[in-house]
C-alpha cells in the first residue's frame, strides 16, 4: 500500500478527512440496519399471516408466556439502550472512564436480558412446549385447542422461538462488539475526534432494542390477560 | 453525524423515563379487554417507543436528511412486502370468509 | 475530464498488479482492483461448472427418452445449473468484477468506502460456494433452484441443507457489496462529480445495490425458515400442520424477482458505456436513462406474484401483479429506445465490445417482449412451466446479462490488465456466441409454445427436432465461451501493451495508466465536464 496520505490517527487511506470518514461510517451502518429491517421483516410477515388466520391458537400460546419476565426484559433492554447512548455521549466528550463504565453496564444489562431469556427457554423445555422437537403441552390452555388448533399453537411457538432466538443471536453479536469496544477504549483508541466504532455499535444495539420493542407485544400480549 | 451534536443528559433521561412508562402502559393495557383495540393500542405504543429510540438514542433527530430517507425506505419496503403478501391472502377465499385458512385441509391427516 | 492531465509514466512503473507479490498480497489485499480479480477468477470457475451441467442437460435431451442420465440425476443437473449460474455467477458477475474495479475509479476515489468489508464479501462468497460444492460432491440437490416447499423441506432426499446454507451465506456477500457501493457513491465522489455527471454505469450499479440491500435479506430469512422446517418439521410451509407452501413462494420471489434485475441492470450500465464510446456520442436522454435504472429497481419489488399466477394465489392479487409487471417493462424499453437514439448518426465502430452491446440490444429486447406474454395472466396459464419460460429468461440472462458482462470485460480489459486481446479472435468469438445462443434458445420458445414442459427428463417424440437444434446450438455456444477464456488468458502475458486509453473513451478511469497504480490517482481529479463529452467531429477509433 503506497503511503500517499499520512493523515491523523484513525483516518483510513481512502478518505480525505475524518469528517468524510465519519459520515461514511454513519451512512454505512444505517444502510446495514435497513438490511436488518428486511431480514426481520420477512419473519414478521410470516408471523402476521399465520396470526391473522390462527388468532385463537396464537392467543392461547401467548397466554402461556410469562408476562412478568417479558416486561422485565423489555425494561432491561431499554435500560441498556440508555447506557449505550450514554457511552456514545461519553466518547463524544472524551470521558474515557465513563465510556468504559457505560459500555460495561450495557453488557451487564444485555447479559441479564439473555439470562432471563434462558430461563424462559428452559421453562418451555421443561413444559414440553418445544415445536418440532418436543411439543406435548400438558396445560389446560393449550389442550383445549386440540386437535387442529394444537398444530397452530405449535406454529405460534415456532415463531416465538424463531423470532426471540434470532433476536438473541443479534444480542450475542452485540455483546461481542461491546467487548471489543471495552478493550479498545481501555487502550485509548477513542477521542472526541474519533469514536465512530462506538457510535456504530450503538446504532446496532438500539436497533436490536427496537426489534424487541415490537417482539414484546407481538409475542407476549396477543391474547390479553383479562 | 459529522457535527458533534452532544445530546443533553436530561434528554436521554426523559426519553428513558418515557420508554419505561410506555412499557408499563402496554403491559397494563393487556389486562383490559378492548377487543381488537388491544392490538391497535399495543402497536401504537410500540411505534411510539420506536420513534423515541430512533430520534433520540439513535440521533436521527440530529442527523443528515439522507439518514432519515434511508430509514424511511427501509420501513416502506417492509410495508410493501407485508401489503402485497396480504393482497393475496386477504382475497384468496374472496368473497367467502378468510377462516378457516384457504389452504387448510378439511380434516388434517395424522402426522407420520 | 479532469483539469489536471495525468501523465502516464512510461518507465518501469508500479501499478496495482506488480506493487506486491506473493499469495498473501492477494489473499489479504484490500485494494478494490485486486479483489475484483479475485472475483473474476472465482466466478469464471463457477461459470464453467454451471456450464458443464448445461452441456450435460443438452446432451441428455437429444433423445426423447433421455440420452444420458436417470431422471433423478436430470433433476439434479437443472437444479445445480440454476443455483450455480444464478447465485455464484450472474449475481456477482458485473458488480463484483467490473463494479469493484471501476466504481472508485469512475467517481475519482482511491478505493471503496469499506475496503476490508469488500475483501470480507469475497471470503463470504467463497465460503458459501464451498458449502455448495460440498453438496455437489455428495450428490447435489434436485429441488430446482427455486427450492419450493414442501418438496425441499420435507420430501427431497438430497443435500438441501448444505446448499441452502451456501446460498444463505453467499447472500451476505451480495448485501455487503451493495452496501459498499451505495455508501461509496453517496460519499466519495470527487469534487465536481455531481450525480448527473456520473457515468450511467454508476447509476445502474447504484440501482442494483439498492435491490441487493433491500431484497437479499428476505431471501436469507426465507432460506433460514426453510432450513428450520427441514430440520424441525414445525409446519411453517406444511398444510398438514397448518402452513401454506405458497408463503414460501411469496417470500422467495420477493427477493428472486428483483434478483433478476440485479443480474440485468449492471449489464445495461455496461451497454450505456460501450454504446457511447463506440458511437462517439453522449447517451441520448442521460437523465431518463439514469432515472429508468432507479425506476426498475423500485418497480422490480412489486411484481413477484407473476411467478405464482397458476399456483393458487388469489386471482385478484394476480391482477395487481400483472399490471405492475407490464409497468416494469416501460423503463427497460425506454433504455432500448435511448440506446438506439444514441446510435443514430453516431460514428460507429464494430470492436468486440460494441458487437456484444449490439447483440445485447436485440436479444434483451426479445427476452423482454416475451416477458410480456408471461405477464399477461391468460397467456401465462398456457406458457407457465414450459420451455417458453426457459427461453425467455435465458434470452435476458444469457443474451442480455452474459453478453453485457463479456462486452464489459472486453471493453475494460486493457485498463485492468494493461494488455490488448487479439481483435480478430474477439470479434469471431462474439459472432459465434451470438449464433450459438440463438440456435440454442430460439427453438425453446417454439417448444414451450407447443407445450413441452420444463424440468422434464423426457419429452414426446414430436419435439425431438427442435431439441436437437437447441443442443447443437449449445455446443456452438460452448465453443464460443471457451475462445475468450483462451485468448484473454493468453493476452495477459503475450498481448500488446495497451496505453491508458486505447478506445479514446471518456471517463475518469481512462485518465489513469493501464494498469492503474494502487492508489488510482496521484491527485484526486476535479471534474468539470459532463459524462460522455465526446466531441462531435472526432474520428472513430483511436
Amino acid at each position: 500500500m503506497s503511503d500517499v496520505h499520512a493523515g491523523p490517527a484513525g483516518l483510513a487511506h481512502q478518505f480525505e478527512d475524518l469528517e468524510q470518514q465519519h459520515e461514511t461510517d454513519t451512512l454505512g451502518i444505517w444502510v446495514f440496519l435497513v438490511t436488518e429491517i428486511m431480514f426481520f421483516g420477512g419473519l414478521f410477515t410470516a408471523y402476521a399471516i399465520y396470526r391473522w388466520f390462527y388468532l385463537p391458537s396464537f392467543e392461547a400460546g401467548s397466554r402461556i408466556l410469562n408476562i412478568t419476565l417479558g416486561a422485565t426484559n423489555t425494561a432491561v433492554l431499554i435500560g441498556s439502550s440508555l447506557t449505550m447512548a450514554l457511552s456514545v455521549r461519553s466518547a463524544q466528550l472524551g470521558k474515557r472512564k465513563a465510556l468504559i463504565v457505560f459500555l460495561i453496564l450495557t453488557m451487564i444489562l444485555g447479559g441479564v436480558f439473555l439470562g432471563i431469556k434462558g430461563v424462559e427457554y428452559h421453562d418451555k423445555f421443561v413444559e414440553h412446549i418445544v415445536p418440532g422437537i418436543d411439543f406435548a403441552p400438558q396445560g389446560e390452555v393449550l389442550q383445549h385447542l386440540a386437535p387442529g388448533g394444537l398444530n397452530h399453537a405449535q406454529m405460534y411457538f415456532f415463531f416465538y422461538f424463531a423470532m426471540t432466538g434470532l433476536h438473541a443471536l443479534h444480542m450475542i453479536v452485540g455483546m461481542g462488539l461491546l467487548l471489543v469496544l471495552v478493550l479498545r477504549a481501555r487502550r485509548g483508541d477513542f477521542s472526541p475526534h474519533y469514536f465512530a466504532p462506538v457510535e456504530v455499535t450503538g446504532l446496532y444495539w438500539h436497533f436490536v432494542d427496537i426489534v424487541w420493542i415490537f417482539l414484546f407485544p407481538l409475542l407476549y400480549l396477543i391474547g390479553g390477560r383479562y | 453525524m459529522s457535527s458533534p451534536h452532544v445530546v443533553p443528559l436530561r434528554t436521554y433521561l426523559l426519553v428513558f423515563g418515557a420508554l419505561l412508562v410506555l412499557t408499563a402502559l402496554t403491559t397494563g393495557v393487556a389486562f383490559i379487554n378492548l377487543g381488537p383495540l388491544n392490538t391497535v393500542a399495543a402497536m401504537a405504543i410500540a411505534f411510539t417507543k420506536m420513534l423515541l429510540v430512533l430520534f433520540f438514542f439513535m440521533h436521527l433527530k440530529y442527523s443528515a436528511r439522507l439518514m432519515r430517507v434511508v430509514v424511511l425506505a427501509g420501513f416502506f419496503w417492509f410495508a410493501l412486502l407485508l401489503a402485497l403478501v396480504f393482497a393475496d391472502y386477504s382475497t384468496r377465499g374472496f368473497p367467502a370468509s378468510s377462516s378457516p385458512a384457504p389452504w387448510s385441509v378439511a380434516a388434517p391427516p395424522t402426522h407420520p | 475530464m479532469s483539469s489536471a492531465t495525468l501523465e502516464p509514466r512510461t518507465d518501469a512503473r508500479v501499478n496495482y498488479l506488480n506493487a506486491d507479490y506473493g499469495w498473501k498480497s492477494w489473499l489479504f489485499t484490500i485494494d478494490h482492483k485486486r479483489i475484483a480479480l479475485l472475483y473474476l477468477a472465482s466466478i469464471t470457475f463457477y461459470f464453467f461448472i454451471g456450464g458443464a451441467f448445461a452441456v450435460l442437460m443438452r446432451i441428455h435431451l437429444i433423445d426423447p427418452q433421455g440420452a444420458l442420465v436417470q431422471p433423478e440425476t436430470y433433476n439434479k443437473l437443472f437444479t445445480m445449473h440454476g443455483i450455480i449460474m444464478i447465485f455464484f455467477f450472474l449475481i456477482p458477475s458485473i458488480p463484483a468484477v467490473l463494479g469493484n474495479f471501476l466504481v472508485p475509479m469512475m467517481i475519482g476515489a482511491r478505493d471503496l468506502a469499506f475496503p476490508r468489508l469488500n475483501l470480507l464479501s469475497w471470503y463470504i462468497y467463497m465460503i458459501g460456494g464451498a458449502f455448495t460444492l460440498y453438496s455437489l460432491i455428495h450428490g447435489g440437490v434436485d429441488t430446482g433452484w427455486t427450492f419450493y416447499a414442501p418438496y425441499s423441506d420435507t420430501y427431497s432426499n438430497t443435500n438441501v441443507v448444505p446448499v441452502a446454507l451456501g446460498v444463505f451465506i453467499t447472500g451476505f456477500s451480495s448485501i455487503l457489496t451493495g452496501l459498499n457501493f451505495i455508501v461509496t457513491i453517496h460519499k466519495m465522489r470527487a469534487p465536481g462529480m455531481t450525480w448527473f455527471r456520473m457515468p450511467l454505469f454508476l447509476w445502474s450499479l447504484y440501482a442494483t445495490s439498492v435491490i441487493m440491500v433491500l431484497g437479499t435479506p428476505v431471501l436469507a430469512i426465507t432460506i433460514f425458515l426453510l432450513g428450520l422446517e427441514r430440520i424441525f418439521h414445525v409446519g411453517i410451509f406444511s398444510p398438514a400442520l397448518g402452513g401454506d407452501p405458497l408463503l414460501f413462494q411469496h417470500l422467495f420471489w420477493f427477493y428472486s424477482h428483483p434478483a433478476v434485475y440485479i443480474m440485468i441492470l449492471p449489464a445495461m450500465g455496461v451497454i450505456s458505456e460501450v454504446i457511447a464510446c463506440f458511437s462517439r456520442k453522449r447517451i441520448f436522454g442521460y437523465k431518463i436513462v439514469g432515472f429508468s435504472s432507479v425506476a426498475i429497481a423500485v418497480l422490480s419489488f412489486l411484481v413477484w406474484g407473476h411467478h405464482m399466477f397458476v399456483t393458487g394465489q388469489s386471482v385478484y392479487a394476480g391482477l395487481i401483479f400483472s399490471v405492475l409487471s407490464f409497468l416494469v417493462a416501460i423503463p427497460s424499453a425506454i433504455k432500448v429506445f435511448n440506446w438506439t437514439a444514441t446510435l443514430y448518426k453516431g460514428s460507429i465502430s464494430y470492436d468486440a465490445p460494441m458487437l456484444y452491446a449490439l447483440g445485447f440490444i436485440g436479444l434483451f429486447t426479445m427476452g423482454g417482449l416475451t416477458g410480456l406474454f408471461l405477464a399477461s395472466l391468460a397467456t401465462d396459464v398456457h406458457l407457465n412451466g414450459t420451455y417458453f419460460i426457459v427461453a425467455h429468461f435465458h434470452y435476458i440472462m444469457v443474451g442480455g446479462a452474459v453478453m453485457g458482462y463479456l462486452g464489459g470485460i472486453h471493453f475494460w480489459w486493457p485498463k485492468i490488465t494493461g494488455r490488448m486481446y487479439p481483435d480478430g479472435w474477439a470479434r469471431l468469438a462474439a459472432a459465434i456466441i451470438f449464433i450459438g445462443f440463438n440456435l440454442t434458445f430460439f427453438p425453446q420458445f417454439m417448444l414451450g409454445y407447443l407445450g413441452m414442459p420444463r424440468r422434464y427428463a423426457f419429452y414426446p417424440a414430436e419435439f425431438q427436432v427442435l431439441n436437437v437444434m437447441s443442443s447443437a446450438g449449445a455446443s456452438i455456444l460452448g465453443i464460443g465461451y471457451l475462445i475468450p477464456l483462451i485468448y484473454l488468458i493468453w493476452s495477459m502475458r503475450y498481448g500488446p501493451v495497451a496505453g491508458p486509453n486505447p478506445w479514446g473513451a471518456k471517463g475518469l478511469e481512462w485518465q489513469t495508466p493501464s494498469p492503474p497504480p494502487t492508489e488510482n490517482f496521484d491527485e484526486i481529479p476535479i471534474v468539470t465536464e459532463e459524462a460522455y463529452a465526446y466531441a462531435k467531429e472526432e474520428p472513430s477509433g483511436v
